[in-house]
């Protein structure tokens, strides 16, 4: 179970006039098991917060519980060897590190072809094509994004973060990562938090969580949660699929 | 490495045997022809039906006669130092018949525990015939607790005919205190080289190349990448120069890393001396971007091993 308790993240401005408030005083709990969407307007705090979690951002109040466990002052590393993993938004990429020994990395250990193939499959990238290229500038965005989904298949991990993980992935591929996060949602042990703006995505969700302005707005069943989006927005799932590239 | 007891010279000692194996990946005795050179003598030579070695008779160094249409066959010619204070100037000639297809797998090796300065300077020049395809492989390594330097500075010349390839993978990663390469090369009619040079400097090391391909022949194509990587308080620099005397494509890429207090200079030049001369340069020097160090972290690394990962990748 993730708690995260009266949790801030405040940075100052540039131009000294006090402090920008990313998320403020944040009360949310994610139980095991559990499908999340996380969505609502950009600069809402949604990637700082899955950097929070993750350790890449350090709140500046609050604490953070994994199980039970304050992990608020844990390192990225500690926190990747408790289960915890996270896909970037925008990945970097590794000039001389093969799409193979990448997913290797993420696995902890040399990977057998055939279970690479089977994560570059679930991202609907052709694994023959892919395994012996190098995560260097000569991958699309697209590409780079899916492998990057595919370096957290390839770990065992409890609790993954995926930030935004449609964004810059044409239609097709997008349809057989549907398809793949539909098979994460039914593990009843393992939680899966996905931001996302996807209509399709959010229809796989337990829950719903709606983050603006650092807080949450709404959090709650996802046949609670998404008709009251659909009233409130209009048309708001059409407004997203149209924000996004996989329309 | 599991290394083997060579057949061919009972003499060498577990030190030689690691050095052999560290730059030329020796751990038995090769198949094809060699030729080991050690402290500044020949150690032992063979040679085989289509590739002679025969040593020079007017300065220190082998000549390695590669009949034409050789096709397939290695040739192992490394050279290592174990007393401090060896210094020497060796001269080595390869002349790759026509149509010949081969690997020459070079190397040198400084294992220096004395105080003396301890050098090798390498000449070498290859003569590659008509359509010959040759691979070069040449790694540098130095070890050893003494405080004698350990020096090389290569000096390699290629001399390409119509239709000739040449690939060069030159790695220097540890142990070498200064080195000072110079590499040139000269492509005739549809000829193509491709070199890869990697390198990693640490302490207070120093290392200078300067490189000149002439592409004098139409169509001729060369690919000059350079990665490396400098550390604490090291100095590299670096002057790649392409010149494009006709109808030609080249490309010259130079990717540096730099940590600590190391000092990196990139100067590649390139000049075109023909209207269809192609010639392109990519040069960069950074840091470690931290979005890779945090992405390899979140697989459980630390920031030490994610950096040696990421460093590893890009040596490769």
């Amino acid at each position: 179970m993730l708690e995260l308790k009266n949790l801030s993240f405040k940075v100052d401005n540039e131009d000294g006039s006090g402090a920008l408030h990313i998320i403020e005083g944040l009360d949310l709990t994610i139980d095991d098991g559990k499908f999340v969407v996380i969505t609502g307007p950009n600069g809402g705090g949604k990637s700082t917060l899955a950097k929070l979690i993750m350790g890449i951002e350090q709140p500046t109040g609050g604490q953070i519980l994994y199980n039970g466990r304050d992990i608020t002052n844990m390192s990225i590393t500690e926190r990747a060897n408790l289960g915890i993993g996270y896909a970037f938004q925008q990945p970097p990429r590794f000039k001389g590190l093969t799409v193979r020994s990448l997913l290797s990395l993420a696995a902890g250990k040399d990977l057998p072809e055939d279970e690479c193939c089977t994560y570059l499959t679930k991202v609907g990238l052709c694994s023959m094509d892919y395994l012996n290229r190098e995560v260097d500038n000569s991958l699309s965005g697209g590409e780079v994004k899916r492998i990057e989904i595919a370096t957290l298949m390839a770990r065992n991990l409890n609790l993954a973060i995926y930030d935004e993980p449609e964004a810059g992935i044409d239609l097709w591929s997008f349809t057989m990562l549907v398809d793949t996060f539909k098979t994460l949602a039914k593990n009843e042990t393992n939680s899966v938090i996905i931001i996302s703006h996807q209509e399709r995505i959010m229809q796989l969700a337990d829950e719903i969580i709606v983050l603006a302005n650092g807080k949450v707005q709404t959090q709650g069943p996802k046949d609670e949660v998404f008709p009251k989006l659909l009233s409130e927005f209009g048309s708001f799932s059409r407004e997203c699929n149209l924000r996004g590239e996989a329309k | 490495m599991d290394i083997k007891d060579f057949k061919f010279d009972l003499s060498l000692t577990p030190t030689d045997k690691m050095m052999l194996a560290e730059i030329a990946d020796m751990v038995d005795t090769p198949d094809g022809a060699f030729n080991i050179r050690k402290n500044g003598e020949g150690v032992v030579r063979t040679s085989t039906e289509n590739i002679e070695i025969r040593q020079k008779l007017d300065k220190p160094g082998i000549d390695i006669i590669i009949k034409p249409f050789t096709v397939a066959e290695k040739v192992h010619i490394p050279v290592i130092i174990t007393e401090s204070g060896v210094q020497e100037t060796v001269y080595n000639d390869f002349f790759i018949g026509e149509g010949a297809n081969v690997e020459i797998v070079a190397g040198c090796g400084i294992h220096n525990c004395g105080d003396g300065e301890s050098k090798h300077d390498g000449i070498h020049t290859f003569h590659i015939g008509k359509n010959a395809s040759v691979k070069y492989v040449e790694k540098h390594y130095g070890a050893g607790d003494g405080n004698g330097k350990r020096i090389m500075n290569p000096t390699t010349v290629v001399e390409m005919d119509e239709g000739s390839y040449c690939e060069m993978d030159m790695v220097q990663i540890k142990g070498v205190d200064s080195t000072y390469r110079k590499t040139e090369a000269n492509l005739a009619k549809d000829a193509k080289i491709y070199v890869l040079e990697r390198l990693m400097t640490h302490g207070k090391q120093e290392a200078k190349t300067d490189m000149v391909v002439n592409l004098n022949g139409e169509g001729s194509s060369a690919q000059i990448i350079s990665r490396t990587v400098g550390k604490d308080d090291s100095v590299q620099v670096f002057y790649p120069n392409a010149v494009g005397n006709n109808a030609c494509h080249a490309h010259v890429q130079c990717d540096s890393i730099i940590m600590d207090n190391a000092k990196i200079s990139s100067i590649p030049a390139i000049s075109a001396n023909h209207p269809d001369a192609q010639v392109i340069h990519e040069a960069a020097i950074g840091k470690i971007n931290s979005d890779q160090l945090v992405k390899l972290e979140t697989f459980g690394m630390t920031e030490e091993e994610a950096e040696e990962i990421i460093i590893q990748g890009f040596l490769k």
